[in-house]
């Protein structure tokens, strides 16, 4: 990590809920008054199954400092399944990003339900804290250029496979 | 992104809701600032308003899109679960598709969870922006109109569950009443007398029950359970697994000589919570509704050996039917309400109380059939060896609730249920009563004034957590007892009360089952198991699932008198619905543009609902917008970009987040510099 801003950094992060649970979780923490870093700027999707790994991109190109994927429990998910499906994308992600020099740190996912609002406003905080330290999305200085450490990276649990020459 | 071509005319209206959000967030500036700096958006007019929701706000928006030509609208202000119909609606009573007006939440997302007045407001010109930066891909749409089917599910025949399905039978719409048990009643039906006014049990539920039994408009389908529910509000589709009785019920009479002659006896645990014997051919209890037996095959000695079958020599009807076969229904149904009650926490988990291991530790569950005239005992208080009368007695309160360790909720009947057993020890027996609490709990009508009355009927209160209950004995005066041990919190003292008996008034816990209830109905229950209500205070009979309602003690501890008002409430919103003969639904719906459909197939596999057709001569899929629920997950899935989400595009939503950075970009070079 390179030269951190003098004053404490404010790092702006993209949220996406689910309606059922997640964004009422979000409902629930105003209801009651519980107090959070006004980093996070929420967008309603119906269902976390609903993110396009686009979007989580988009935000970063758009100066994001970090994003924040939540929806329902495994189980809970208001369409059956699809947060499954959202948790499988999220891995996905985390290993894109790793591979276009983002710190994989900046994508957090987060299971929380109606009732827990305490938790939403809790995890919230933790995550700013997070990405505090990360200090502002800095791009190139983080990318990786050695073709050795990408595939280092991109071979990560799949060590297996890359023994088999190409 | 693709700009559009023809540029929206966005008016922006930012609400104080008094200080609540003005108390934090400087509404003023951001008004000025989104008609200054998100003009090139389409922002044509920003304005704030003290109540944007009253009929004057409202009065507000329609104004400004009649005289100026409004094509969308943002409204800052609460949460789009609370006022998004309201604003909705306003914009379609001043001719605006209501789909073209966004909400953004600067309350519950801002000023009511930042103290920071300077970031609460940035952040509300944050968010505004990205509503705005939406708003203009919001489509004009409609909703979807689907027609009530008139029949109602009813899962449990609890009071809760008989109460509501009475009701809207009566009104004169088809009802399927689904219990578990082979007879209808639930808990009640176990109890001899009720607090506060003990008035018999079974007098007041069983008229109730015969006319749920009978009811033209009730198909009763008892020892029956849900398998599987498809469908949504206005036309659920249930399959109902109606297990074997094991006779044909349309020749039973209910005359109860298989039941007679049966010869193999079986503990009723589930009845009479595993205090008295019935049969392997039973009736759980003589006014069970229906009247028919089933066979318990598990303990049936022609199911295990192959030979007995008295009860078909002796039935004068034959009946019996040894080869019957569970029978799988569907049906149809426009809403559905579920009353399956509660289970007893198992006091066996309190090591410390006995209970199991020393005889006259009973659970309140036994006591009740205990002191049932129809039970057990005859109706007799008696210790585990069935014929000596108890001369001290103790009842234990909130074993299993209040307590970290187990439940900490409060079960809220237990306090009334105590004293109602003080005052029937009392009167079979005679005995001393001890009770022991923590606080006394008598918040509902009659309750107080009933505890007035145990206190003058002499019954002894002592303020304690009970620490033990023990055979170990060291005063004479302790022999053959049962010793409590306890500190008094009055006065201080540890004391030792030597009983006869001792009764846990054991707390109500959910189903053991209800989480899987929950996902089968697809609705939540919280952490402790209980189904979650649309809303604790104004709303705690409907769930996040349009057309699935709650009632009873499936939502939380309580007494009969509130089960059965939730489940006429329920019963009241059911029908509600029904008159309606359909429902509007949001038109959140995904579209296969067939043209850009490379026929993978990955999307088929997606879709929970079975949603997704693949027709093979065209090689392309297909939506079916009946099944489809609109989670999106298709969209964001399709590798060739073909499916669009109604209400959620990508266009909305990437625009979103473009709006949502808007502010961020200048201060982001800056860094960078
Ligand atoms: C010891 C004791 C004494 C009490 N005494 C009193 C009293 O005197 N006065 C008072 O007001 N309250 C009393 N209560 C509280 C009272 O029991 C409840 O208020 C009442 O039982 C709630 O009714 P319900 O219909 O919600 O649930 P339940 O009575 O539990 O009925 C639920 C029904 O649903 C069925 N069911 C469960 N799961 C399924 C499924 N998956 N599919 C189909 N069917 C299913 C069950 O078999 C049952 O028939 C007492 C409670 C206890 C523990
Ligand atoms: S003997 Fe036959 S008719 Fe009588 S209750 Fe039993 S099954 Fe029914
Ligand atoms: S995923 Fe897209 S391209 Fe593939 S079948 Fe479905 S709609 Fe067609
Ligand atoms: S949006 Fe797609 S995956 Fe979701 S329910 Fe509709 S068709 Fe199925
Ligand atoms: S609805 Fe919340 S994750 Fe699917």
């Amino acid at each position: 990590m390179t030269d951190k801003p003098e004053t404490k950094f404010e790092p702006v992060i993209i949220g996406f809920t689910c309606n059922w649970c997640s964004y009422r979780a979000a409902d629930m923490a105003g209801t009651a008054r519980m107090k959070y870093a006004p980093n996070v700027r929420l967008t309603r999707l119906m269902c976390s199954g609903r993110l396009d790994p686009t979007f989580v991109f988009k935000a970063f190109a758009g100066g994001a400092d970090a994003v924040l994927v939540s929806g329902c429990h495994p189980g809970d998910c208001h369409y059956i399944n699809q947060n499954y499906k959202a948790m499988r994308r999220f891995h996905l992600m985390k290993r894109v990003l790793v591979q276009m020099g983002i710190e994989p740190g900046r994508l957090k996912l987060l299971w929380a339900s109606a009732a827990e609002g305490a938790m939403f406003a809790r995890e919230v905080n933790s995550f700013v804290e997070e990405v505090r330290a990360l200090g502002p999305l800095n791009w190139n200085s983080n990318h990786v250029h050695t073709a050795d450490h990408v595939m280092s990276v991109v071979a990560e649990g799949h060590e297996h496979e890359a023994e088999v020459a190409a | 992104m693709d700009k559009k071509d023809e540029k929206e005319k966005i008016g922006v209206y930012v609400c104080h809701c008094g200080t609540n959000i003005a108390g934090v967030i400087n509404v003023e500036e951001v008004s000025t600032w989104a008609a200054e700096n998100l003009k090139d958006q389409g922002v044509v007019i920003s304005r704030e308003y003290k109540f944007m929701c009253s009929s004057l706000g409202q009065e507000l928006i329609q104004k400004d899109i009649k005289e100026l030509g409004l094509t969308r609208v943002v409204v800052a202000a609460c949460s789009p679960h609370l006022h998004e119909k309201t604003f909705r609606n306003a914009c379609k009573g001043a001719g605006l598709n209501p789909y073209l007006c966004e909400l953004v939440s600067i309350r519950e997302q801002d000023s009511w969870v930042h103290t920071d007045k300077v970031a609460a407001t940035e952040k509300a010109k944050a968010i505004i922006s990205g509503g705005v930066s939406r708003v203009v891909y919001h489509e004009a749409l409609e909703p979807l109109h689907v027609p009530i089917h008139p029949a109602t599910l009813v899962v449990g025949g609890g009071i809760a569950g008989i109460q509501a399905a009475l009701e809207i039978a009566d009104a004169g719409f088809p009802v399927y009443l689904v219990e578990r048990e082979p007879s209808i009643g639930g808990h009640m039906a176990q109890f001899d007398k009720t607090f506060p006014t003990l008035d018999c049990s079974a007098c007041i539920l069983t008229p109730k029950m015969v006319d749920a039994g009978n009811h033209p408009n009730i198909t009763l389908l008892t020892y029956s359970e849900v398998e599987k529910v498809d469908g949504y509000v206005g036309s659920f589709v249930a399959t109902i697994r109606k297990r074997a009785r094991s006779l044909r019920e349309a020749d039973c009479t209910g005359c109860g000589i298989c039941w007679e002659k049966c010869p193999k006896k079986v503990v009723d645990d589930v009845f009479e919570a595993g205090m008295g014997n019935r049969k392997a051919i039973y009736v759980p209890f003589p006014q069970a509704v229906p009247k028919y037996p089933v066979i318990d095959r598990v303990n049936c000695t022609y199911y295990i050996k192959g030979t007995c079958k008295a009860c078909e020599k002796f039935c004068p009807t034959n009946c019996i039917d040894f080869a019957q076969q569970d029978e799988i229904l569907t049906v149809e149904v426009g809403n559905v309400i579920l009353a399956t009650g509660w289970d007893l926490f198992d006091t066996r988990r309190i090591t410390q109380y006995g209970y199991g291991r020393l005889p006259n530790v009973f659970t309140s569950l036994e006591f009740e059939r205990m002191s049932n005239s129809a039970g057990p005992t005859g109706g007799n208080v008696v210790l585990r060896d069935g014929k000596t009368e108890p001369k001290v007695v103790g009842i234990v309160h909130c074993v299993g609730s209040r307590d970290k360790n187990y439940n900490e909720y409060c079960s809220s009947i237990c306090c009334m249920q105590s004293l109602k057993f003080a005052h029937l020890v009392k009167e079979k027996t005679g005995a001393e009563v001890y009770n022991f609490y923590i606080d006394i709990r008598t918040p509902a009508k009659g309750y107080e004034e009933f505890y007035h009355r145990l206190l003058e009927e002499g019954t002894h209160f002592i303020r304690g957590k009970v620490a033990e209950i023990s055979d170990a004995t060291r005063l004479p005066s302790e022999e053959g007892k049962l010793v409590i041990q306890v500190e008094d919190t009055l006065t201080g003292n540890q004391l030792r009360v030597p009983v006869d008996m001792a009764i846990l008034s054991a707390g109500l816990e959910p189903r053991h089952d209800s989480k899987a209830l929950a996902k089968l109905f697809g609705i939540s229950c919280s952490a402790d198991g209980w189904l979650i209500e649309r809303h604790p205070k104004l709303d705690p009979i409907a769930t996040m699932t349009d057309g699935i309602y709650i009632a009873g003690c499936v939502q939380g501890p309580k007494d009969i008198p509130a089960s059965v008002a939730q489940g006429a409430a329920a019963a009241a919103r059911v029908m509600g619905k029904i008159q309606q003969k359909e429902i509007a639904l949001e038109p959140v719906r995904a579209t296969i543009h067939e043209e850009q459909c490379s026929g993978c197939r990955i999307c088929n596999n997606l879709c929970p609902f079975n949603a997704i057709l693949f027709h093979e001569d065209r090689m392309v899929s297909e939506v079916n917008p009946a099944l489809c629920q609109g989670c999106g997950t298709c969209v964001a899935g399709c590798p060739a970009g073909a499916i669009t989400g109604t209400g959620f595009s990508n266009e909305q939503i990437l625009s979103q987040i473009n709006g949502l950075l808007l502010l961020n970009v200048p201060k982001k070079q800056a860094v960078a510099a």
